[in-house]
């Protein structure tokens, strides 16, 4: 199965990463942009998609600074 | 003598510094990443570099080579532990250390020298320190940033564990409280992200770092 794991900055911890796009973005004319926030995107076979929580907890993510999603993709 | 082991990860640059360093206090060896072994060494540096190419998150992969289990272990009955800029996130991802370093505020790379105060005197690696002691070495990293939730860093403080902070103004990354280095609860276990080790000679930037190689010495029973 595949399983797609979506990794981003926990709210309320600064990502520099989102401001700088952020302050980008009116430059190339795109405006009323906010809250930029620039995680990560891991996508694995696994025999077993109930595996990937545990994945995440050790290796995949901090769970002290980052939030994440696992959703089964086709 | 008090002996050191240094870890050498594939990635490690500041190794031969950090054994150095160590050499002048004692005798000192290079443990490698694969090594289950610590080879009855009375303390340990984890240094600095790019340890399994920083992969995913900085030190997110080296925790988990054999050589960091046998540093668990020795850490938890009580091992003398030092973690330098990478080896400081090595630290922090296996659980050593509490808190995470986080990419640089400003997003670069950042490499001069910085001051930086001794706040707890009373650890496995600050007993050559006065208390107060303003200590002035080089920091080079780009992902440096110290975060601790509310909570946990309230405890740190409370609790003495914030051993190093970075002198008023001086603070290179955007870290919480200024914070450049903290302890375990048991002050066995040591991370900051400047390197002590680049600076243990006048020839070079200064050698204020020795300080914490020589705390090593002042203590040599193993704990």
């Amino acid at each position: 199965m595949r399983a797609r794991v979506l990794i981003r900055p926990k709210q309320g911890i600064l990502d520099p990463q989102g401001q700088t796009v952020e302050r980008a973005l009116p430059a190339l004319g795109f405006d009323g942009v906010s809250d930029v926030r620039i995680g990560r995107l891991v996508e694995l076979d696994v025999p077993d998609i109930a595996e990937v929580e545990a994945m995440c907890e050790k290796l995949l993510a901090n769970p002290l600074v980052e939030d994440y999603e696992v959703v089964a993709v086709e | 003598m008090t002996r050191f082991g240094v870890i050498r990860f594939p990635g490690s640059c500041d190794e031969v510094d950090a054994l150095q360093a160590c050499e002048r206090y004692g005798d000192a060896e290079i443990l490698w990443h694969r090594d289950r072994d610590l080879k009855g060494v009375d303390a340990v540096v984890v240094p600095g570099g790019f340890s399994y190419g920083d992969y995913l998150r900085p030190g997110a992969i080296a925790r988990f080579s054999p050589v960091m289990e046998a540093v668990s272990e020795f850490a938890r009955e009580g091992g003398r532990v030092l973690g330098i800029c990478n080896g400081f996130q090595v630290l922090c991802e296996a659980g050593l250390l509490p808190g995470a370093l986080l990419g640089n505020d400003h997003l670069r790379f950042r490499c001069r020298q910085v001051e930086i105060v001794v706040e707890n005197i009373d650890t496995a690696f600050t007993r050559a320190c006065a208390r107060e002691d303003t200590l002035s070495i080089p920091g080079k990293h780009t992902t440096g940033r110290y975060f601790a939730p509310p909570a946990l860093l309230d405890q740190l403080e409370g609790n003495g564990q914030v051993v190093f902070r970075y002198a008023p103004g001086q603070n290179p990354n955007g870290s919480l409280n200024d914070i450049a280095g903290v302890a375990n609860e048991g002050g066995n276990v040591v991370g900051l992200m400047p390197h002590p080790e680049h600076a243990v000679s006048p020839l070079r930037s200064s050698a204020d770092g020795g300080k914490l190689f020589e705390s090593v010495a002042l203590e040599p029973a193993a704990a």
